[in-house]
């Protein structure tokens, strides 16, 4: 291999003009393949389902799908965020329902009014997991023994707080709204007109910014690809909602935490911060990162945000109870993290795998439903799934691994 | 040393450092100038690595001094050691596989855009992409583009992004410890390039090898350590290759434990 490199400097590649495959290839991400073999499978799974049901792809279903997948999804930008720094939470499950039982009882039993009683759920998600990240840096543990405690503790503290009623009915119209606001069809057009006009504005910025630095910029070509796939998507995802009940808040709240944690970990110290630290924690060290501030900040975000998706779950059930959180919520947002192509090893994902991750798990949970096979069936073909996808994730690093020499 | 017509960079007059019952370095003088590349050759154990560690303050000195510019300086850890512009490289270069060059080169450093909380500033990519591919080029580094992720980079490469890493903060003396260790031969050739390029802008610049064809390639003047002393300094234009090995192993300058065959056989050999 000749790795003593071509001329002098830095040019990105040759003169030849980019052609279309450029655009598809710098679209997809330089070095790996990104999100196009999940977004093929996402394709390929609806396509199944919607053979063995015609009702799988209807306005109503695929609305459904993204109420249900907006709440493991939040959880699941968290553990994104934990999975990028090398680490692993299995707490998050039951602190979502823990953090979801906390408002509810607030709620309901004490009075406090909902905006309250859910700013304390999210406050007691975020000191949970500092404590958790300051135990874990403090006392040089694992996060998996630290968080398999927390999973435990957390749950008991859950039925604690839920004591004799055991499920608790939610009324309060703050609650109940956050995952029960549709919008009209006029705003869905323009949250979704708005959201396409500034990603194009951005990139044409950032290409202007470059142009004037003299360093590689994207072709205009490249920038009209991605603007037109963006903007089909966002007609699409729009039309499909306003056919059925318009636009929800919740998941212009899961799609709007998506996009800020996005600019947060691409974009800011704090972000590369964090890719430093899953990548080479030594490394960081050294470059004097306060590594271990990084981590329990991260811990914290992490509970935050899986209180978030406990909040919205209970919202979108009208209730809570002993078993909210459990079972196979943890699992689900793990399963969606790493399906969307976050390493488990650190340093290596990004935060819309969140998205197209828990697409995929509540398309196949929800396709299955639809087709009501038995739950034996269904736990074995997602187990199924989350192995393929981990499986690729190890095939896929010891590729970088490989190309690294 | 005081008939010197320049003072050194960076100068060490005496280092003693035990660890428990062994004397790891015994009233070792060292020295570098600038626009200098002096090798730092021994055995194994002869005090090469405690010496390194010395200087870029990861381990206290019991006695000795320590002067830069000709100032007297007390270096109580790492911080100190970079404030005065001295940085290390080790061998295991310290960076991220995971983040592309122009990440690694600034990484602890970035540079923002405005002024709000720095946590939430976002990040001034340009500017850091440009900067990164002047000091590339001033330093002769060539990569294929400085966005490539470090893991996707050669050895040879690597060893260049973790040097130019080092002395982009206007930094006076870098340490290599093994810069060639792990390399093929045109790997080699590159970051001997880059150390002649350092050499060139004025650095002084410590390399410590077990490859005595690499050094003699690159420094000017070669200090030999064995069990924790100077025994021999050498200027690398008029000396041989058996001259280096006999002083390492200890075959002609006899027995280290007398001192002043140590101080001889500096005084006669560097000029």
């Amino acid at each position: 291999m000749s790795t003593i490199v071509e001329k002098p400097h830095l040019k990105e590649e040759p003169e030849r003009p980019p052609t279309r495959l450029d655009a598809l290839r710098s679209l997809l991400g330089q070095s790996d393949l990104g999100v196009l073999p999940i977004l093929l499978g996402l394709v390929v799974i609806w396509g199944i389902f919607q053979l063995a049901n015609p009702h799988f792809l209807s306005a109503r279903n695929l609305t459904n799908l993204l109420l249900q997948a907006a709440s493991t999804g939040t959880i699941s930008i968290g553990l994104v965020l934990i999975l990028l720094l090398g680490e692993i939470d299995l707490s998050v499950g039951a602190v979502s329902g823990l953090c979801g039982s906390i408002v509810a009882v607030l709620n309901v039993n004490n009075g406090v009014s909902g905006p309250i009683a859910v700013l304390a759920g999210l406050l007691a998600g975020l000191a949970i997991g500092l404590f958790q990240g300051m135990w874990i840096t403090r006392f040089r543990i694992p996060s998996f023994i630290v968080t398999l405690a927390g999973l435990l503790g957390w749950q008991g503290t859950q039925l604690l707080v839920l004591g004799e009623t055991g499920t608790i009915n939610l009324r309060d119209p703050f609650v109940v709204g956050i995952a029960n606001t549709f919008f009209p069809q006029l705003i869905g057009w323009l949250v979704g007109i708005i959201f396409v006009v500034i990603v194009i504005v951005s990139m044409l910025l950032e290409r202007r910014q470059r142009m004037a630095a003299e360093l590689p910029y994207r072709s205009r070509q490249a920038i009209i690809f991605r603007s037109a796939l963006i903007a089909a998507a966002m007609i699409g995802s729009i039309a499909v909602l306003n056919a059925d009940r318009g636009l929800p808040l919740a998941v212009i709240i899961f799609v709007g935490l998506i996009v800020l944690f996005d600019l947060i970990t691409r974009r800011t110290i704090f972000g590369r911060h964090i890719y430093a630290v899953g990548g080479d924690p030594e490394a960081a060290r050294r470059a004097s990162i306060n590594v271990n501030g990084i981590r329990v900040a991260v811990f914290g975000l992490g509970s935050m945000l899986a209180a978030l998706g406990g909040i919205l779950g209970e919202s979108r059930l009208f209730a809570v109870n002993q078993s909210s959180g459990g079972s196979d919520t943890l699992l689900n947002a793990i399963a969606a993290a790493v399906i969307g192509g976050t390493s488990l090893f650190g340093g290596f994902g990004s935060v819309w795998s969140a998205l197209v991750g828990a697409l995929v798990i509540f398309s196949i949970s929800n396709g299955m439903d639809l087709l009501a096979l038995p739950s034996d069936i269904k736990f074995i073909i997602t187990g199924g799934v989350l192995l393929v996808a981990v499986t690729i994730d190890a095939i896929s690093r010891r590729m970088r691994e490989v190309r690294g020499r | 040393m005081e008939a010197s017509p320049r003072t050194p960079i960076l100068e060490l007059k005496g280092i003693s450092k035990r660890f428990g019952a062994v004397q790891a370095l015994k009233d070792v003088n060292f020295e570098v100038f600038t626009g200098e590349v002096v090798g730092l050759v021994g055995d194994n154990g002869a005090g090469k690595s405690t010496l390194i560690k010395c200087i870029s303050g990861i381990y206290p000195i019991d006695a000795g001094e320590i002067f830069f510019e000709g100032k007297p300086v007390t270096i109580t850890g790492p911080k100190d050691v970079g404030r005065l512009g001295i940085e290390t490289v080790y061998q295991d270069l310290a960076l991220c596989d995971n983040l592309d060059v122009v990440a690694n080169l600034y990484l602890g450093r970035e540079a923002i855009n405005q002024n709000v909380h720095p946590l939430v500033s976002p990040l001034n990519e340009v500017k850091m992409e440009k900067r990164a591919i002047e000091v590339l080029k001033t330093l002769s580094v060539k990569l294929p583009s400085p966005r490539r992720v470090v893991a996707s980079l050669s050895g040879g490469q690597r060893q260049s992004v973790a040097v130019a890493r080092a002395v982009m903060w206007n930094s006076r003396v870098v340490l290599l410890d093994e810069p060639t260790a792990a390399l093929g031969v045109a790997q080699s050739r590159m970051v001997l390039d880059l150390i002649l390029q350092l050499k060139k802008q004025g650095l002084g610049v410590v390399v410590i090898s077990h490859n005595l064809a690499d050094i003699f390639e690159v420094v000017d003047r070669i200090i030999v350590l064995r069990l924790g002393r100077r025994v021999g300094t050498f200027m690398a234009g008029s000396t041989s290759r058996e001259q280096i090995v006999s002083a390492i192993t200890g075959a002609e300058f006899g027995e280290v434990e007398e001192n002043n065959t140590a101080n001889g056989s500096e005084g006669g050999m560097a000029g």
